[in-house]
């Protein structure tokens, strides 16, 4: 948690001056008593109405400084929290940035925006309010204790002695409720989960006629949660009573014993009044540490949880040299073995191949046979675990991580658009190609003809999700945005599963006479789209079980000859 | 107002907790009002030297104990017995809300963005029952104790009391001042936070293409961006609302002040007591606190009104006609006819035109044609998902708007390109059709999905837990288990909308065989890419913009050379 307090750099003085300020307000509050102590004894008891009036300008002379040295505290709170966190949340992402997916995959997407949104708010909201009330409570609880015990050390005892009670009755609370209420934020998350359930599985559940028995499970989960938070209510129920009652019985006892004092001439009326109010004063502090305890507890679980963040570093070293073309043979796999991390066997086992330029290499297998963890490791998403993967005769680890990018464009099986324009999308790849390049693009990929008949053609807005495409579009618009890229490999992963075939078919002739003459490889579950590929890989459970053309492999590869079988037979 | 009855309406079951929140609130107001009178007047029998009445001190302070004990256990019940009714009457709420999810038309659901459904079921509905919680605990005792407050002041001194009446406009229009100022800056602020938090869910979850495409700068320097934008406004929402605590302070302050000049006057002319001074004091010191929280709750009180609007939107919505009286098919024949279908899901656009289709018992359909061109919405008309604009489809001899629903969908078996599961078990998720199930029979439709070899790998093999939406497993695993749930019900119609396009070719082909083991007899609808996998099927329908262009089997469709030749040709030839 240490290594968050460099992110105030630039924000230390708030930090010191809006306590300062807050200090004088809270100074001034407790002149006040001392004020109306004096109009009571000395005005009241002179009959002196000038001091009277004397001693009112004063009290608002308190209140108009006490009004200016709060709001500069507040200035001050509010422009070291937000400050603060600003910068704290820049640092958070550029870091989550550079995680490699091994990190963030086994992290898991929503708690990682978890912290940089509600953690990074949480700590925001602690500084803020740190800033604003850490030193006034106490400063005011203390002060109240040294002012009572200056006007009467004995009566001061039982305001003394009813402080430690109070506080006492706020921790417990706070201490047994905290928790409960966290278990209860984890019941409103499932009421959240069957609700989002039972909207994406509308069709299946009405198609079972199972309305009935979603609705018994969903009405248990909000009853339990319900009667949960009736529960936590009971015991919070207590703070606010019993403070009033603790309050008020001291006081009383105060009256009474300060009644014997004042009889012996020890003490005066206007003082016993200053005790009250400084009674007051103190039980009121010590609510408002209570709810600053609860801020606190929260920013010290986000503060925790961000440096979590922080600890986890790259599991990829970034090597040195930028990808300079040499030769013809682009990229080599020699003996390549891979495991995810936690996983107990192999995904690929000894892949080995090597495609020159302009080669298209067709993958094929079963669900699960690693095609798709082939896709992964080329552009080093992940380090092999045994082999080499080669790119221009040099091992990529020696490559920075950004050139290996740069030459390499994947089109993932799982689309994703990000919201912006058509054209954004088709730039990520490469900022810097024209409306013409862009259009290029989108002809290849056959998206043009829908983009074209959009009012707004390139410029058309894409929402988030890509919801305002079709499956089918959306296919097309991440292929022309890998195209876009001018990569010297293209990796197509099952890119074109929702096309038709006639769609499917041009694409594929419009790919194969891209003028850059990439690499291509291309994933498929049709032994009919990769029959034309210089070499098709037979993957099964992670081995290669064929390698070679199309011929070839109908020849000798038991596996793809099934696998064309099947397809011829159903033709 | 109307948003406000409707909730109301919510309480009335709970009228019982809701008259001892309002008694208790009266009663607790009451005894916390009299507590300063008290102090003061104890204070009023101690006045020197010499000069204390004992007997009236310890008459008073036993008053005094009384009535803060009769408060504070008032305080106390109040509480709890608010807290139960907010709780209770949202969670009344909230179901209501879901059994809407599940009795609006398909259409309602698929209109609305999901999240945003969620959100109302969750943030909103929790929204409004804080503001219940608020309503009663703050804005309703608040009210109470100003009133209470003004009441005794006047009792005690109509003078005074007309001085704190002259400076209450003071506290309101500061309140409302803060409350306007703040409210505006919450709200730019939280619409730059949900931009930001959009920003943020969209590239991490996307952080494959954001890695492979080098898109980091750029991302960092939009998110630096908003970043800041989030700090201006969050800043200004932060200080306009912190000023509403030392201004109230201030006010307070000068209250206080100009009741102690005023009052101790009155003192010395002998008008009042020094006692009746400190009570007044003390209520002073009390008064314009009500008003900071008052103001406080209005705003938040505004917020769970837009929140409620939203909830009861949905809650309002109109359901599926009632079809509990209509007829019931017992035994389904397998025959289905389209008479004339028209059908727009937005009336500017028509989607299918004047369809006629007549399907015999038993016989096999598939549905070919480029995206888009209204396979699936064939699927939506037969399940009655949604309704025809125009013509009629008629199942078993039913005109299905004349049939329960249930009685409908249970004829048919349905599996989705987009596999939906649920957390639980594999077994849950397999006899989700058919609750009551032993375990060999799921073991066994499992197996004819070819789903158990995969099944018994996972780690808790049967009783595996499977994550939300499924997120352990792989897309073609998924399709299997949804597979298995139909070879379980068995029903007597089949309805495959891409249900194996993401199984690889050899597992595919070996549920096609448990396909026909189970569609033997049945009449089944085929939606597929792959033309390979319909070739078998006695009538094929080509679809294209709504229409159906060609109809026949594979042979004949081949022969005619038509739309159906191209696509095939241009499949086989890749």
């Amino acid at each position: 948690m240490k290594s968050l307090l460099k992110y105030f750099d630039g924000y230390k003085k708030y930090l010191f001056l809006g306590p300062f300020f807050k200090l004088l307000e809270a100074i001034f509050e407790l002149i006040v008593p001392l004020v109306t102590a004096k109009i009571i004894d000395t005005g009241i008891g002179n009959n002196d109405k000038d001091y009277i009036i004397k001693m009112g300008g004063i009290m608002i002379l308190l209140g108009i400084s006490g009004l200016a040295f709060a709001l500069t505290c507040q200035f001050f709170a509010a422009k070291c929290a937000y400050g603060y966190a600003t910068s704290l949340r820049k640092s958070l992402y550029k870091h989550i940035n550079t995680l490699s997916h091994a990190e963030i995959n086994k992290l898991g997407a929503s708690t990682l925006i978890t912290r940089l949104t509600n953690d990074t708010n949480a700590v925001q909201t602690g500084v803020n309010m740190g800033i604003r009330l850490a030193t006034r409570s106490p400063f005011l609880i203390i002060g109240a204790v040294i002012m009572a015990v200056s006007i009467d050390l004995k009566l001061s005892l039982i305001l003394i002695g009813a402080a430690p009670i109070i506080a006492f009755i706020v921790y417990k609370v706070m201490s047994k409720s905290i928790p409960m209420y966290k278990q209860n934020q984890k019941r409103l998350d499932k009421v959240s989960l069957l609700t989002s359930e039972n909207l994406e599985g509308t069709r299946v559940i009405r198609a079972f006629s199972r309305q009935k028995e979603e609705i018994d499970e969903f009405s248990s989960t909000a009853d339990d949660l319900s009667k949960h938070a009736v529960i936590v209510s009971k015991i919070s129920a207590v703070l606010n009573p019993a403070n009033f009652m603790i309050l008020n019985l001291a006081a009383a006892l105060i009256i009474w014993f300060g009644g014997i004092r004042v009889d012996t001439g020890s003490l005066t009326q206007g003082e016993i009044t200053a005790l009250i109010n400084y009674m007051t004063q103190i039980s009121l502090s010590l609510v408002v540490l209570a709810n600053l305890i609860v801020f606190f507890n929260k920013a010290a679980a986000g503060a925790n949880r961000i440096t979590e963040i922080f600890n986890i570093n790259s599991s990829l070293t970034d090597g040195k040299e930028d990808i300079v073309a040499t030769g013809d043979t682009v990229l080599e796999f020699s003996d390549v073995s891979f495991r995810y991390p936690d996983a107990s066997e192999e995904s690929v086992s000894n892949i080995s191949f090597t495609l020159k330029k302009g080669e298209t290499l067709g993958i094929i297998g079963g669900t699960g046979s690693g095609k798709t963890t082939i896709a992964n490791i080329i552009p080093r998403f992940f380090d092999v675990t045994s082999g080499e993967i080669k790119i221009y005769g040099k091992n990529i680890k020696e490559y920075k991580i950004s050139s290996i990018r740069k030459m390499i464009a994947s089109v993932p099986q799982k689309v994703s658009v990000i919201s912006g324009t058509v054209a954004e999308n088709i730039r990520m790849g490469n900022k810097s190609a024209t409306d013409d390049e862009v259009i290029d693009a989108l002809k290849t990929a056959q998206a043009y003809e829908f983009i074209e008949k959009l009012p707004d053609k390139i410029n058309a807005p894409v929402l988030q999700g890509g919801k305002n495409f079709s499956g089918g579009q959306k296919q097309r618009l991440t292929i022309a945005r890998a195209i876009a890229a001018k990569p010297k490999i293209l990796i197509l992963d099952d890119s074109t599963s929702a096309l038709d075939m006639t769609t499917d078919l041009n694409l594929r002739r419009a790919i194969a006479d891209l003028p850059e003459n990439p690499v291509v490889i291309m994933i498929s579950q049709r032994a009919t789209s990769l029959k034309n590929a210089d070499k098709i890989l037979v993957l099964e459970d992670g081995k290669a079980v064929g390698f070679g053309t199309h011929d070839y492999l109908c020849e000798n590869c038991e596996v793809y000859s099934e696998i064309v079988e099947i397809q011829k037979a159903g033709e | 107002m109307d948003i406000l009855k409707k909730i109301f309406s919510y309480t009335k079951k709970y009228s019982k907790d809701l008259a001892v929140t309002i008694i208790f609130a009266v009663i607790g107001v009451a005894g916390s009002l009299i507590t300063p009178i008290l102090t003061g007047k104890a204070i009023d029998y101690i006045i020197g030297k010499g000069n204390v009445d004992f007997k009236s001190v310890s008459k008073t302070l036993i008053f005094l104990c009384l009535a803060v004990i009769i408060s504070a256990f008032s305080q106390w019940i109040m509480t709890r017995s608010t807290n139960r009714l907010s709780y209770l009457t949202s969670c009344d709420i909230r179901k209501d809300f879901f059994v809407k999810l599940n009795k609006v038309p398909i259409s309602f659901i698929d209109k609305h963005s999901k999240g945003d459904l969620i959100s109302r079921a969750t943030n909103d509905i929790e929204t409004v029952s804080d503001a219940l919680t608020q309503c009663f605990t703050q804005f309703f005792t608040g009210i109470i104790t100003i009133l209470g407050t003004l009441i005794l002041m006047l009792i005690i001194d109509v003078k005074i009391a007309l001085i704190v009446i002259l400076l209450t406009p003071l506290s309101l229009v500061a309140a409302a001042g803060v409350a306007k100022a703040s409210h505006k800056a919450f709200t730019e602020q939280s619409e730059i936070r949900g931009k930001l938090s959009g920003f943020t869910d969209e590239m991490i979850k996307n952080q494959s293409i954001v890695k492979a495409f080098s898109y980091e700068d750029d991302a960092q320097e939009y998110f630096d961006k908003l970043n800041s934008q989030y700090r201006a406004s969050g800043f200004k929402a932060t200080f306009f609302s912190s000023v509403s605590n030392p201004l109230t302070r201030f006010i307070n302050g000068i209250i206080y002040a100009f009741v102690a000049m005023y009052g101790a006057s009155r003192v010395i002319n002998g008008h009042i007591s020094v006692g009746t001074l400190v009570s007044f004091l003390s209520y002073a010191n009390q008064y314009t606190k009500p008003f900071n929280e008052i103001s406080g709750v209005i705003s938040e009180l505004q917020n769970a009104l837009a929140c409620a609007r939203r909830v009861f939107d949905v809650i309002s919505a109109e359901n599926e006609s009632d079809d509990s009286k209509l007829a019931v098919i017992e035994k389904s024949d397998g025959s289905v006819r389209f008479e004339n279908v028209s059908f727009s899901y937005v009336p500017q656009k028509p989607l299918l035109q004047n369809i006629n289709i007549s399907i015999t018992p038993g016989q096999r359909i598939a549905i070919v044609g480029p995206t888009g061109c209204g396979k699936t919405t064939l699927i939506n008309l037969l399940m009655r998902f949604y309704d025809t604009t125009d013509g009629d489809v008629v199942i078993s001899g039913h005109d299905v708007r004349e049939v329960q629903r249930n009685s409908l969908r249970s004829c048919f078996g349905m599996v989705l390109q987009e596999t939906w599961l649920f957390k639980g078990t594999v077994s849950d998720n397999i006899s989700y059709g058919k609750p009551d199930t032993t375990e060999s029979e799921i073991i066994e439709a499992a197996k004819a999905a070819h789903a158990h070899s995969f099944i018994k790998r996972l780690p808790g093999g049967y009783n595996t837990i499977i994550d939300e939406n499924g997120g352990n497993l792989s897309q073609g695993q998924k399709q299997l288990l949804t597979i298995a749930r139909i070879m379980l019900t068995n029903p007597p119609m089949l309805i495959l909308d891409e249900a194996t396009s993401n199984i690889d070719i050899r597992t595919e082909v070996q549920i096609q065989k448990a396909f026909e083991k189970l569609m033997k007899g049945k009449t089944s609808f085929i939606i597929a890419h792959r033309l390979s996998t319909i070739r078998n099927t006695d009538l094929i329908l080509v679809m294209k913009d709504g229409n159906i262009i060609e109809q026949g089997n594979h042979k004949e469709l081949m022969k005619k050379q038509g739309f159906y030749y191209n696509l095939y040709a241009s499949a086989s030839n890749a």
